[in-house]
């Protein structure tokens, strides 16, 4: 399974690592990556990652990321890439 | 990575800011072959059935769910309609079959279960007297149960004799659920052409012609299509119907993405997915705030009609391609107390039921969660039922009545039956008799573009 994991949020140090931190230690597997920092400080960071791997089920590997994103005061997102295909291509 | 930033931060804008969702994931299930003559037997296959195929139900839709985050707000259930499959039992109380649905439907936690229904548009048999008359108990002794009546259809005309006694089931509804603000009435409808694979409630029956099992999905987002437009102010209405189609098709095929995923993982056809804008009371999710950015000040003056014709058809054209199987109502919904917009307008005195009538000629569905003063006569919501009717005959198309004449309140007083089905401020009824027209009976008959052969 591949999914996206979107991290959003006010742009501090550490973010990367910690969220990649938490991919590794998941054994899940980053695909591609995009990261910008809009004027207003605001940080956005989309992964493409792949899950086949994944040493925990989905819901569990979902709670990791939230305390992660808890921990970091953003917001993370992950979700199954099929549904940006869906809505976005024909 | 193939899909760009702009249209994963649009996605998930789309769900977190703008309240887009699955508003159901249904299950229809056939019952045919429950019906054993005996009404013990028969409500014991029925429960059986229904706790076997829907067992998975729920656990599915929250794995779609998490998985997918996108918020699918109920799973529901839709039946052969009961009063076909109980006719053989010989009974004059049906009001325990829909106790039955209810404790099938709280087993496998499921949010409502429709098709306590019946089809008597051209004309009643026995069973289906004494199902119409059994509706008020049924309603008032469950919880989940919805119940819907088709009394006429563009082929068959109206059956008026059904239309009356329908009058005196939804007062008598909600009088027996007085106690809760007549709620009872906000779980039955009545239908013009009835569809048989309508996933929303309280309308839902599995149709007779619908296969064992099948799984369909009722997609939601006017907050979506409201932002589209929000910023578009003074362009023509090429570019609004245009950008409302782009919507549209997002949405429906977001709809059609879980209904395939929920059709593979429960190992059920799939049935179809309805792409219509429901509202719900919460901000940001309204189907009046759509036609107030097109530039109405407020929802039910001038130019609503118009506005809603554009977005009702834009939103078909949108979601027709995006979905192989489109079904069920798919259009704009308009009910009152579920929409922050049309609570608004109705306090505000800019909507009344007559402009509410016209905007049903365009749109799906009809005249829905509307509350009404207690003491509105049984005739009158007859002849509610009447013209709403006739509209739906003429025009070819569904159209239903969902009124709640709530017991104790009158005009000025407003009424909160809480959760989806949101508050309402009660509204004027023409006070001038309709009760010879209704005491007629008999059928109106079909058009003349019904004959179509």
């Amino acid at each position: 399974m591949k999914a996206v994991v979107t991290v959003i949020g006010q742009d501090r140090t550490g973010i990367i690592a910690k969220v990649s931190g938490v991919l590794y230690a998941h054994e899940a597997n980053i695909l591609d990556i995009t990261q910008t920092v809009l004027r207003d400080g605001i940080f956005t960071m989309i992964m493409l990652v792949d899950l086949d791997k994944c040493t925990v089920p989905f819901p569990a590997f979902k709670e990791a990321l939230a305390a992660c994103a808890e921990e970091l005061g953003m917001e993370i997102q992950v979700q199954r890439e099929e549904i940006f295909h869906s809505m976005h291509r024909i | 990575m193939s899909i760009n930033t702009r249209e994963i931060l649009q996605t998930i804008d789309m769900i977190k800011n703008q309240c887009l969702d699955i508003r159901t994931i249904t299950m229809g299930i056939s019952l045919r072959d429950c019906a054993t003559g005996d009404a013990v037997s028969t409500r014991q296959r029925i429960k059986e059935k229904i706790c076997r195929k829907a067992e998975n139900l729920v656990a599915v839709g929250e794995q779609i769910e998490s998985e997918f985050g996108i918020p699918i707000v109920n799973k529901r259930i839709s039946v052969s309609p009961i009063s076909i499959i109980a006719e053989s039992c010989g009974v004059t109380d049906y009001a325990p079959f829909a106790v039955t649905l209810d404790e099938a439907a709280k087993e496998v936690g499921v949010d409502f279960i429709g098709g306590f229904s019946a089809l008597v548009q051209k004309g009643m048999t026995d069973g289906d007297r004494n199902f119409l008359l059994s509706i008020p108990e049924a309603l008032d002794r469950t919880q989940l149960v919805c119940s819907s009546v088709n009394v006429a259809t563009t082929r068959a005309g109206i059956n008026m004799d059904a239309v009356a006694l329908m009058g005196r089931m939804v007062k008598e509804t909600a009088q027996r659920t007085a106690d809760r603000d007549g709620i009872g009435a906000a779980k039955l409808v009545v239908f013009a052409n009835a569809v048989e694979d309508n996933p929303f409630m309280a309308g839902a029956f599995h149709g007779m012609g619908e296969g064992e099992c099948v799984v369909s999905v009722g997609v939601s987002g006017p907050g979506v299509v409201s932002a589209a437009i929000s910023d578009m102010k003074g362009e023509p209405f090429d570019k609004i119907a245009e950008t409302i189609k782009k919507t549209a098709f997002n949405i429906t095929r977001m709809g059609e993405l879980v209904a395939r995923e929920a059709s593979r993982r429960l190992g059920v056809e799939f049935g179809i997915v309805d792409l219509s804008l429901a509202p719900t009371p919460a901000q940001g999710d309204s189907v009046a705030h759509i036609l107030e950015a097109m530039g109405l000040e407020r929802t039910g003056t001038h130019g609503t009609t118009a506005a809603l014709a554009l977005l009702n058809d834009a939103v078909k054209k949108g979601g027709i391609m995006a979905s192989s199987h489109v079904g069920g109502l798919s259009g704009a919904f308009i009910p009152v107390s579920e929409d922050a917009g049309m609570i608004d307008a109705a306090r505000a005195g800019a909507l009344h039921l007559d402009k509410l009538e016209a905007m049903t000629c365009v749109c799906s569905v009809g005249l829905d969660m509307i509350a009404l003063p207690g003491d509105t006569p049984a005739e009158t919501i007859s002849a509610i039922i009447a013209d709403e009717m006739a509209i739906g005959m003429v025009n070819c198309k569904t159209t239903a009545v969902r009124v709640i004449p709530v017991p104790g309140k009158t005009v000025g007083d407003e009424v909160s039956f809480g959760g989806l089905l949101g508050t309402a401020p009660i509204m004027a009824y023409n006070t001038c008799s309709s009760a010879d027209f209704v005491a007629r009976g008999g059928r109106i008959p079909a058009p003349v573009h019904a004959q179509r052969n």
